[in-house]
């Protein structure tokens, strides 16, 4: 890798400063790997035109990422600030187009690292064919930030045939899930210095707009979409019938888990249903369309493992239901205080 | 997960429910689970809708958070207001209220107060901090405190001048004792603590099965564990038999574990012991004996307390007792709730209330 002009390999307060090092530093490292025509006129702003499409609905989000460790089993911080981004908005039936990205830098961070994470957040936004068009970097003091923090936003278009949302759930709709539940949070915690677990677990970290395409081809009428990342499945499921006069009822016997996550959490005490997945999608669609969906999302890489977990009812409204293993009833209630901090 | 989810099995679990069901015939049985951790099991499994209506689980005082006194948090929370000492703990206790604050809030205030996930750790704290005065707040039952006679009986050998516990370690046997003698509930049964036994070994029970005739079996924290337990009381009922039995033999033995019970004669003497809502009961508790006193935090930092107060409408006491349900409390997921509780109930992952409101709120 490539020394900075600064002097050895690290980043300073004058990276941040706005002035030659800032712009060396966008120049040399974030132009040419993100390879827009936005960002290389390093102006400003970007200026987007967006393609023409039935809904004429621009869709806008954003969201920071703090997670530790910055690389672990299945990505790093890049990665998952791409993806999680480009997932919000595919889950609400976009197809997404564009990223910012904002970096906040601990001085004294190696520029080797950022060169690593800048990489594979070109290739995430690459693979998705989404452009990087616009950014900024700060630098803060050492001890001010934990190495890098990043922010991303993003714009993507309403496609037709986009869900309607939580509101529109009726009685009977199944709900589904694209995958194992709870990797990324468990291959985040196993990864952490101090934690002397070793797996061969890794985080699901991935953008899952293809799976949604699928899903969206072979079902019209999706009523909702998430990604269940921070509080996991039992915090989306709650979300989902929340303040409503619907409930639902899920199998634990049904829901995918890896023999690794149960393990981890088995020790810990964790419930891998609390747990956050980054490459992963909960769906409620009309339940004669619930076998076409899994089999849709099945043939793809990142849905081998959906399947339906469970079913809209109108027995206790509001309230998320789990029938155990052993064929017993009880609350799946929302996660109450932080299980894992900083895992996204 | 071999060997924990055979114990999860389903066929298994419903050819347990379906013999509970026939042999118990529709006579009610009234089973109290005496630990916390079976108290947590039985409601993450859903397990009291899987039994028959006439068979009733209820939970006892085997939550160690929930049984600790407001007296025991108030003295610590003398202790941490001293800004030489340093207070570690398990994490439930830190939020437990007392009776006019909790560690979490004299943290907020600038005390130290660390968790850690054993008093080894807290021992390590003392060494790394030579200039405070680290206390470690020792609660639990027979399970937890062999860790705890080790690490004072370490602190001995390493000549740790600026360690001490503040302990709080009560006993079960004489606790069950207790509750049938203040006859408030009546009982038929006890599921006897797993964790507990492998410890004491499964002896200690056996003056209640003779004396009370009352069954006690001894449980396993699964499912299945607890649904055999279960019939194996409902058998013995049936039968006209009131004896000790061991479900959980993959653990728990007769004798126990020795070397455990030694550390803890060597360590600990038996003593009364203040009970959240029960009151003192005599033997059931286990106290620093004199031969290591420097390390008795009570004795090495005394404190004098004002009377300790408790919510009026608070009903933990009946609650840990059996006496009352989570949902006969006024409290109960209106103004308390796990996260801002008014008892110690609603604070531990094992307190009932907090098990109900998890699990059980409303159908």
């Amino acid at each position: 890798m490539s020394q900075s002009s600064s002097g050895g390999g690290v980043i300073t307060l004058a990276h941040g400063n706005g002035g030659k090092f800032t712009h060396e530093l966008v120049e040399r490292i974030f132009v040419p790997r993100f390879a827009s025509s936005e960002l290389s006129e390093l102006a400003d702003s970007a200026i987007l035109s967006l393609p023409e499409t039935a809904s004429g609905k621009v869709v806008f989000t954003t969201d920071s990422h703090v997670v530790t460790p910055l690389f672990f089993p299945g990505g790093d911080i890049g990665k998952l600030a791409v993806c999680g981004t480009l997932n919000d908005l595919a889950v609400m039936g976009a197809k997404p187009l564009f990223l910012s990205c904002g970096w906040i830098i601990e001085e004294g961070f190696d520029i080797e690292k950022l060169e690593k994470i800048a990489d594979s957040m070109a290739d995430a936004a690459r693979a998705q064919g989404v452009r990087v068009v616009t950014g900024d970097t700060k630098v803060v003091e050492r001890g001010a930030a934990d190495g890098v923090y990043l922010n991303t936003s993003g714009i993507g278009v309403l496609l037709p045939g986009a869900p309607l949302g939580a509101r529109s759930i009726q009685a009977g709709d199944a709900v589904i899930v694209s995958g194992s539940m709870g990797d990324h949070g468990i291959a985040i915690y196993a990864g952490r210095e101090g934690i002397s677990l070793r797996t061969e677990l890794k985080s699901d970290c991935a953008a899952v707009f293809p799976l949604v395409e699928l899903a969206m081809k072979i079902c019209p009428d999706i009523r909702v979409m998430r990604d269940p990342t921070r509080g996991g499945l039992a915090t989306t499921l709650n979300e989902f019938v929340r303040g409503t006069r619907l409930g639902i009822q899920v199998d634990e016997s049904q829901i995918p888990v890896r023999p690794e996550v149960k393990g981890v959490c088995e020790l810990l005490g964790f419930d891998p249903l609390y747990v956050a997945n980054e490459g992963k999608l909960v769906l409620v669609v009309p339940a004669e369309r619930a076998t076409a969906v899994v089999s849709a999302m099945k043939a793809h890489e990142l849905g081998r493992a959906a399947c339906t977990i469970g079913h809209v009812t109108e027995r206790a409204p509001g309230r998320v239901f789990l029938r155990t293993l052993v064929g017993g009833d009880r609350i799946l209630d929302m996660l109450a205080g932080d299980m894992l901090p900083r895992i996204c | 997960m071999k060997y924990i989810e055979e114990f999860r099995n389903h066929a298994a679990a419903q050819a347990l429910v379906r013999e509970i069901h026939r042999i118990s015939g529709g006579r009610r049985i009234r089973i109290m689970e005496v630990c916390g951790g079976h108290t947590m099991a039985i409601f993450k499994y859903g397990l009291p809708g899987l039994l028959p209506a006439n068979i009733e689980l209820i939970s006892g005082p085997g939550c160690p958070v929930c049984v600790t006194s407001n007296s025991f948090i108030d003295h610590a929370i003398e202790l941490a207001k001293d800004r030489g000492t340093l207070i570690a703990t398990f994490g439930d206790l830190i939020r437990v209220p007392g009776s006019s604050s909790s560690l979490q809030k004299e943290r907020g205030e600038g005390a130290d107060v660390r968790i850690c996930y054993s008093p080894l750790d807290a021992l390590e704290l003392a060494k790394q901090h030579p200039d405070r005065n680290v206390v470690f707040l020792g609660v639990g039952f027979e399970t937890t405190a062999p860790t705890a006679a080790a690490t004072i009986h370490r602190a001995a050998e390493q000549g740790r001048a600026n360690f001490s516990m503040l302990t709080a370690f009560k006993t079960m046997p004489n606790a069950m004792k207790a509750l049938l003698d203040g006859g408030e509930v009546a009982l038929d049964a006890f599921l006897c603590p797993g964790h507990v036994s492998v410890i004491t070994g499964t002896g200690i029970y056996e003056f209640i099965a003779r004396e009370y005739r009352t069954p006690c079996v001894v449980s396993g924290f699964e499912p299945l564990d607890l649904l055999q337990s279960i019939l194996k009381i409902i058998e013995q009922i049936a039968a006209g038999l009131a004896k000790v039995e061991n479900q959980y033999t993959r653990a728990a033995t007769l004798p126990g574990n020795p070397a455990a019970q030694k550390l803890l004669k060597e360590v600990f003497h038996e003593s009364d012991a203040d009970w959240r809502g029960i009151g003192t009961i005599p033997r059931s508790g286990l106290e620093i004996s004199d031969e290591y006193a420097r390390f008795d935090a009570r004795k090495v930092f005394p404190v004098k307390l004002k009377p300790s107060r408790e919510n009026p409408a608070c009903i933990c006491g009946s609650i840990m007792r059996g006496a009352k349900r989570p949902l006969d409390c006024p409290l109960f997921s209106k103004v308390c709730t796990p996260e801002s509780p008014k008892g110690a109930c609603m604070v531990s992952d094992e307190g009932s209330c907090a098990t109900y409101y998890k699990y059980r709120r409303t159908p």
